[in-house]
């Protein structure tokens, strides 16, 4: 697979790191009882690099995801995405900045059930402004990379799971974002098709894109070239699989 | 907004399917249900207004009504009480003193009149009056006939123009114009026979059942030169009330009385009962208004509550249309497009009903059903479509707008969370 990764204009990125997170806090104020899900996270993240984030249920795993794709903002702390500093930006404009420069993938794939295939890919660049030809050629490409050339016409309800997390990757990388954050990519599918997305998405990686994985699978982990462990909030290992980076 | 939300708020529009189809279609109905009941009730208020003007106007426009009367106050020495008791020849007197008004005529009334023809007679209301009368107190004839006029008048000619009621009960199916009948045992011709109309308002009973007679016929006949009543019509509806103070004043010049004495000078002014009638017109059209308005209201809560129904099955797809970078307004948009669209659809429905309920009714016979002659038929008319499709639009923005304003809150990293 070859992805076409271009330098965007304007991304000025903090000494090289694409994340550049500072002593992040986040509390879950439930009314009664405070839950301190985040306490000081410190975490950068160079471009290029394939990052794993581990560790037991409830360690705080998917609040640092969350975070980092910005869909929420930290209670305390800073947080520079690309250079860009996220706290205090009001809803529309966090919407603008998953947009351009973050891709998801999630676990349960999340696509939009009546859009086709095609569709569903096209949907962020509808979001981000891109015409409607540029919008449909670069959704065909980003389906044949994945291998799903021959699909592109597929409601998800006639896919496999692993073809839906393929789509869900191609729709990912619509805006050639500066990040790809995936929760759990794997979680939902049997063995075969967990291999086949693992594949997908270390191809990614060679191909030049910044890749944070939330992941409880070990194999999947173990294609990272970098694995942060998580447990009460707090991170507590930080180590790189030289083996691995090449 | 950008010409670009614009275009994303269609195309998620376009995009989104509608799974609620039975519930999308009774709310469908419930709109339309709303719209039929709001445009008859306003149809039928307008229907009920121009007839009722029409009824008005059956005893003529801008017209005044005067009876004689006594004094009330003292004036220039002389007592209250006096009978005030206008003659025949004060017409003319006062017609070149009320330059407001168009037209002056003096009327003498004879209560019980026997009306024979043949071997029918009747007894009732014999007029005599100014030939202006016609015209003033819309007495038209029928078709081969005519009113009295101005000859008749000069020359004291027995003619008689008949109430078409009236001539019905004297002439039965005979056709009564050209025919000669008496009035207390004198000979008359008939010359013409009034067209029916609607007639609301009365001073002495409803036009159709009386008869009228040039003024100095009846003058010659009765021996009377006191008048019974005076009508004068303003020449426009404004004019009114200067053709009411030159009456009041060249009636006191002439009989010194004190013309501030409403004992005298009350008299019936049509123009001030027509504004009473509009503005009762207006606040009767209002209630039904609001009684349509309510109806359509419970539509717009369907459509609400269908719309709540949707944004709660989509609230995934919202959490991951945010999460790949939709604005707010480019989430809610389409749903505030749905809810119009559900209401544009019950409303031009509902129109198109109403419209042929409209058209049905209005081929119903009227002549002889004295309850629809009253109540009119109902109409449609451009203000009433212009209103109905203000408050379906408004029902229709808010009914979208409020689950919208939910779908808004959706908080992507809280759907996004959990399976």
């Amino acid at each position: 697979m070859n992805w076409p990764m271009k330098k965007k204009n304007g991304t000025a990125e903090s000494n090289g790191h694409i994340i550049d997170m500072r002593a992040i806090t986040k509390v879950y104020d439930t009314g009664k009882i405070q839950v301190e899900a985040l306490r000081g996270i410190d975490i950068k993240v160079k471009k290029g690099e394939f990052v794993a984030i581990v560790g037991p249920s409830g360690s705080g795993k998917s609040t640092l995801l969350n975070l980092l794709g910005c869909l929420d903002t930290p209670t305390d702390g800073e947080y520079r995405l690309s250079g860009e500093t996220v706290a205090g930006l009001d809803r529309d404009h966090l919407a603008d900045i998953r947009n351009r420069r973050v891709g998801f993938v999630f676990q349960n794939f999340n696509l939009l059930p009546q859009l086709s295939a095609l569709e569903n890919v096209e949907m962020p660049m509808l979001f981000g402004g891109v015409g409607r030809k540029e919008r449909k050629r670069r959704a065909h490409e980003r389906l044949e990379s994945v291998g799903l050339a021959d699909r592109v016409e597929h409601k998800p309800t006639e896919l496999s799971g692993g073809q839906m997390q393929r789509v869900a990757i191609a729709r990912a990388l619509a805006m050639e974002p500066d990040i790809v954050l995936a929760d759990e990519p794997t979680g939902n599918l049997d063995t075969g098709s967990g291999t086949d997305v693992m594949g997908a998405l270390q191809e990614l990686w060679h191909g030049g894109s910044t890749l944070v994985v939330v992941t409880h699978d070990k194999a999947l982990a173990q294609r990272a070239n970098r694995v942060i462990e998580i447990r009460d909030g707090k991170v507590v290992q930080d180590t790189t699989n030289s083996e691995i980076e090449n | 907004m950008r010409l670009l939300d614009w275009r994303v708020v269609g195309q998620l529009f376009l995009k989104a399917s509608s799974l609620q189809r039975k519930r999308a279609t009774l709310t469908v109905a419930a709109i339309a249900w709303g719209t039929v009941a709001i445009i008859m009730l306003l149809s039928f208020g307008e229907g009920l207004k121009i007839q009722l003007m029409k009824g008005r106007r059956g005893m003529g426009e801008n017209i005044a009504v005067w009876w004689p009367d006594e004094t009330s106050k003292v004036w220039q020495g002389l007592p209250e009480g006096r009978p005030i008791r206008p003659r025949m020849d004060d017409i003319e007197y006062l017609r070149g003193r009320m330059t407001a008004a168009s037209g002056v005529i003096g009327e003498m009334t004879s209560w019980s009149s026997s009306m024979t023809y043949g071997q029918t007679t009747i007894t009732g209301r014999v007029t005599g009056a100014n030939w202006e009368y016609g015209e003033i107190r819309h007495h038209f004839p029928q078709a081969g006939g005519r009113f009295i006029n101005a000859n008749d008048e000069r020359d004291k000619r027995r003619v008689i123009f008949l109430g078409d009621a009236l001539a019905e009960d004297i002439f039965g199916e005979v056709k009564p114009v050209g025919k000669t009948m008496f009035v207390d045992r004198v000979p008359y011709l008939v010359v013409g026979v009034m067209q029916h109309k609607m007639q609301m308002g009365t001073y002495k009973g409803p036009d159709e059942n009386g008869a009228i007679i040039p003024i100095t016929t009846f003058s010659a006949q009765f021996g009377q030169q006191r008048l019974t009543n005076i009508v004068f019509k303003a020449r426009t509806a404004e004019d009114m009330p200067l053709a009411r103070q030159q009456f009041n004043e060249s009636l006191a010049a002439k009989y010194r009385f004190d013309p501030t004495d409403e004992q005298v000078t009350g008299l019936w002014d049509t123009v001030e009962g027509a504004k009473v009638m509009g503005n009762i017109m207006i606040g009767l059209q209002g209630f039904l208004g609001i009684i349509g308005a309510l109806t359509l209201f419970i539509g717009g809560i369907g459509v609400a509550n269908i719309m709540y129904a949707v944004v709660k099955e989509k609230t995934r797809e919202i959490g991951v249309q945010m999460a790949l970078g939709a604005r707010r307004g480019w989430v809610t948009g389409p749903f505030v497009l749905q809810g119009l669209s559900y209401t544009l659809v019950g409303g031009v429905l509902g129109l198109v009903i109403a419209m042929i309920l409209i058209i049905l009714l209005g081929l119903m016979p009227v002549e002889g059903n004295q309850a629809l002659e009253f109540l009119g038929k109902p109409t449609l008319s451009w203000q009433i479509a212009v209103a109905t499709a203000g408050i379906l639009g408004g029902i229709g923005i808010l009914a979208g707008y409020f689950p919208a304003r939910r779908a808004a809150t959706v908080d992507p990293a809280e759907t996004l969370r959990y399976e």
